[in-house]
């Protein structure tokens, strides 16, 4: 079929439909974006915020936000933290979709996509909620903590809180981006040829073999493309710890909204949330590349057991 | 002048020439068609024809007029597509009326020449159909009836049924003539199916990568091909090849390697030593047991090798001790009798010097 | 053998849809419940349904969301559709990038670069920022189901009303627009979802004196937890299921898609 837009003047035709949502995003998202670089090396104004961009006619830039980044560890370390949490994130989220997207690859058609629909309903349930149910969930009073205590009691341990700590910070972590993981993982392993299996079950694998030499190789596409729909948005999560977490749990995010809203301190802010997008869009980027290599040559990313 | 004029049309993808160098004229009121082989180009110029694509070289004249301005919305011309292209979301009605609408017919006229078209593809009462509720043959008339009702000088048919079954195909064939006849309009249509071709058209053009091969009457085409391209693309052919050994009067002689000298009537200016090609049509072949020796036409003994029964007729392939093997063709139906001859059998072949008809090469 | 590692499976999946669904349903059932803690159940009551509807604050919050939801679901459905339109009939990388960077980059960084950007342009942050900000980010959605409806679309029938004597416009409005119409409206009750949810960048874009339904949440369980947030809850995430089911209905792929 040859699509060809012919005599139509499609240059005018071509702006009047881009031009709108494209003036649109440019307003509204990349000229922000690009401030908020500039303001990035800008110093803070008189009493917080920002100076203006433009002082006595000249933009006067400097480093200063910057070497401070580099000279405070604490920075350094809250980064490493986060990554630390995105990362174990990331791991829960493959471990727990693993089995749900599998069940549905394998489920008949009759069912799937209902399955599929409730793997995603929970994630258009409000944000909020969702951390607020774990609220309750993990509360001192609730059903949870006191078992928990009581085993502990037990064996002569002091009770502990299970809200406002790492533990809570991880579960919710987890619980809101299970999603992004299965349905990458679903997509993938619903491509899996059953013949494989049963061929590799010929020539004598185990399930556990066959789990790990040929399903588990063939779906890393799926893992990295949902590890990278994960690792995002965890690495600069700021609401999770803020309502689930104890003070030492402060995430990057959390460091971000302190600098714009409390200390004001916006370039500063601008530094780290530039560096949060670097390495975020750095890990997703990563991951895309590993993925497509994946997929040229399914070889190289056998599993390292013999 | 005739009526849609394409004038060495050529339209490159690529270095890759889909159309080449084509000049047709179709005059008012034919039945033209576009013949030819999966990827010889016609739905490139068909789309051309339309304004769907514009050609790199060449024009394309309506009445005169060079379309190369015109987009395909202000072009008297109306296309049907292959997949009927029919709008799910409007009605038979709403599908037929649409061109009206977009012409701004006066809204009162509107459902008479809805009616009107509707009846020419007897289609009258499906009108509040909708397309998904239609067979496929319903469909390929909704589509016909929308391109037909606003009286376009030229319609353009691109494989209309090739999505239909034989036996459907073949009533709408009888449709589409009588159809023809009936509106008068001129019709463009495309099809690489050689039988349709012949049964519809007033003339056909031959395409083989991109250019014409033949353009001509139906008899003609498959009568008299002039390249071997289309002699083996229309209908099964015997073709005999070699060099001319002599000529007299209208009668040349080839030596055929595997066979012998063959004759045949031609005022082609072919000299002695050229090379040639004698196509000769299975039916106009004659097979007996034994052929009187005395007559002047072309005969060979052999066996039958090979034979396929198909009901009517029977096809015989004649191995001549040459090595050459020839395909005869012979009606059934006179004797009552299934076949004639047997595998194995000794067999003469004969035909007259002009049954057969020569291409130079 | 076979059927136990079936067993083992669904065991697996079951506690996984637990996972997703008890803390959920948890949240719903004690906005029913008869006590101030959320802890035990005590007795049913629609004692906390009936505080909400006297709520000046939490009713306050609910006519902004639904205000700024109706807007920015509105135009970011036309910019978005045109967005669609155009990714689909003029690829261009520019209007890609920018269509998907916006879902695709943390959250916090659209909320924080549009506070500077207001700030800067002295815009007073309220209602207006926040919907400025949310057409920005629901654009893509929009623009995402409107392109797979169209990807999904004949293009042929494009070409035939062209040839019927429509011109690109009329083609536009007769044709393709009521073909894709379930996917736009399928963008739009996405867009009044996402609007209505949003909290991470309306946080950043309201300013101090402007409440929508989830900063409401936010500030409320940030100092207790109450029932009363429950049964808000429980009535937001009916209103946000009932959105996205009827839009899955119309764009199928929609749940797919993500
Ligand atoms: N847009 C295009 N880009 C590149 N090549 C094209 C394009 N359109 C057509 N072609 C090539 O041009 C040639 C002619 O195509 P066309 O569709 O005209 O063939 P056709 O004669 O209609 O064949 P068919 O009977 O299969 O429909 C083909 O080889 C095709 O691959
Ligand atoms: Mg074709």
């Amino acid at each position: 079929m040859i699509v060809v837009a012919v005599h139509t003047p499609s240059r005018l035709g071509r702006w009047l439909v881009s031009g709108p949502p494209l003036a649109y995003l440019i307003v509204f998202f990349a000229l922000p974006s690009l401030i908020m670089v500039l303001a990035s090396f800008r110093t803070p104004g008189e009493f917080g915020g920002l100076a203006p961009l433009i002082e006595e006619g000249k933009l006067d830039l400097n480093l200063e936000s910057y070497a401070r980044f580099f000279s405070e560890s604490v920075y350094a370390q809250i980064f490493l933290k986060s990554f630390g949490y995105a990362l174990l994130t990331t791991l829960f989220c493959i471990t727990l979709a693993y089995p749900l997207a599998s069940l549905i690859a394998r489920s008949s058609r009759r069912y799937r996509d209902l399955l599929l629909l409730l793997v995603i309903l929970p994630f258009w349930s409000n944000f909020l909620i969702r951390i607020y149910a774990w609220m309750i969930l993990l509360g001192p009073n609730a059903a949870l903590a006191r078992t928990v205590n009581r085993v502990l009691a037990w064996f002569g341990h002091d009770p502990v809180p299970l809200l406002f700590s790492a533990f809570a910070v991880l579960v919710c972590l987890v619980y809101v981006h299970l999603p992004f993981m299965v349905l990458p993982l679903y997509a993938n392993l619903e491509k899996h040829d059953q013949a494989l299996l049963d061929a590799a079950q010929d020539l004598g694998a185990n399930a556990w073999q066959r789990f790990w030499r040929i399903t588990f190789p063939l779906s890393l596409p799926g893992v990295y493309a949902g590890a990278a729909l994960v690792f995002i948005p965890a690495f600069g999560i700021f609401a999770i710890p803020d309502i689930l977490g104890g003070p030492e749990d402060s995430l990057i995010g959390n460091v971000i909204k302190q600098q714009f809203l409390e200390t004001r301190d916006w370039p500063f802010g601008s530094v780290l949330s530039i560096v949060l997008t670097v390495v975020a869009l750095a890990f997703a980027g990563l991951a895309a590349w590993v993925a497509r290599g994946n997929l040229r040559t399914p070889s190289s990313a056998r599993g390292s057991r013999a | 002048m005739a009526l849609l004029e394409i004038q060495n049309v050529t339209r490159r993808f690529g270095d890759f020439t889909a159309v080449d160098n084509v000049s047709i004229g179709i005059e008012a009121g034919e039945f033209f068609t576009l013949l030819g082989p999966s990827g010889c180009g016609k739905t490139t110029l068909l789309r051309m024809i339309a304004g769907f694509d514009l050609p790199d070289g060449g024009r394309i004249l309506l009445k005169g007029e060079d379309l190369v301005d015109r987009p395909p919305e202000r072009r008297p011309m109306r296309m049907v597509f292959q997949s009927y292209a029919l709008f799910p979301h409007m009605t038979v009605e709403g599908n037929v009326a649409f061109p009206l609408q977009m012409a701004k017919t006066p809204a009162s006229e509107i459902s008479a020449k809805v009616e009107a078209a509707l009846e020419d593809v007897r289609l009258t009462g499906f009108d509040k159909r909708y397309p998904h509720e239609l067979s496929g043959g319903q469909r390929q008339r909704v589509a016909i009836g929308r391109a037909l009702v606003t009286h376009p000088s030229v319609l353009l048919l691109d494989e209309p049924l090739a999505a239909l079954d034989a036996k459907l195909r073949e009533e709408m064939q009888i449709e589409l003539i009588n159809l023809q006849k009936e509106v008068g309009i001129t019709f463009v249509y495309v099809t690489h199916d050689q039988t349709e071709a012949l049964a519809l058209s007033h003339r056909i053009a031959v395409m083989n990568k991109g250019r014409i091969e033949q353009l001509d009457v139906p008899s003609k085409i498959y009568g008299f091909p002039k390249t071997r391209f289309v002699a083996d693309f229309i209908g099964h052919i015997n073709l005999l090849s070699g060099s001319v050994s002599e000529r007299q009067g209208g009668v040349i002689t080839l030596a055929v390697e595997g066979l012998g000298p063959v004759r045949v009537t031609s005022a082609s200016p072919i000299s002695v030593g050229g090379a040639g090609t004698i196509a000769l049509r299975p039916e106009k072949i004659r097979i007996q047991s034994s052929a009187p020796t005395d007559s002047p036409d072309n005969h060979y003994r052999g066996t039958v090798g090979d034979l396929l029964y198909m009901g009517d007729v029977t096809v015989y392939k004649v191995s001549i001790p040459g090595g050459t093997r020839i395909e005869a063709l012979l009606a059934n139906s006179q004797s009552g009798r299934a076949k004639f001859f047997e595998i194995g059998d000794a067999v003469e072949v004969s035909w007259p010097v002009d049954a057969g008809h020569l291409i130079e090469e | 053998m076979r059927r136990r590692r079936r067993v083992v499976l669904w065991a697996a999946a079951l506690a996984g849809y637990a996972f997703l669904y008890v803390p959920l349903i948890i949240v719903v059932a004690y906005s029913f419940n008869n006590s101030r803690l959320n802890a035990e159940w005590v007795g049913f009551t629609l004692e906390w349904y009936d505080k909400l509807f006297h709520d000046q604050d939490m009713l306050i919050a609910a006519g902004n969301s639904l205000a700024i939801a109706l807007v920015a679901s509105i135009v970011s459905t036309l910019l978005g559709t045109a967005a669609g339109v155009a990714m689909y009939r003029y690829p261009s990388r520019l209007l890609s990038v920018l269509v998907l960077a916006p879902i695709a980059i943390p959250e916090i960084l659209m909320g924080v670069s549009l506070l500077i950007f207001f700030v800067l342009l002295n815009l007073t942050l309220g209602l207006v920022s926040v919907a400025l900000a949310h057409i920005a980010f629901c654009i893509g959605f929009v623009a995402i189901v409107v392109r797979a409806r169209l990807a999904g679309m004949d293009e042929t029938l494009t070409e035939a009303a062209r040839d019927c004597g429509a011109s690109p416009w009329n083609t536009f409005r007769y044709i393709t627009l009521p073909l894709i119409m379930p996917g736009v409206i399928a963008g739009a009750l996405m867009a009044f979802t996402l609007s209505i949810d949003d909290f991470v960048i309306t946080f950043f874009t309201a300013g101090a004196g402007t409440v929508t339904l989830p900063l409401q949440i936010y500030s409320m369980i940030k100092i207790a937890v109450t029932p009363e947030v429950n049964a808000v809850s429980t009535l937001l995430m009916l209103l946000t299921l009932a959105l996205i089911i009827i839009a899955s209905k119309l764009s199928p792929t929609l749940l797919r898609s993500e």
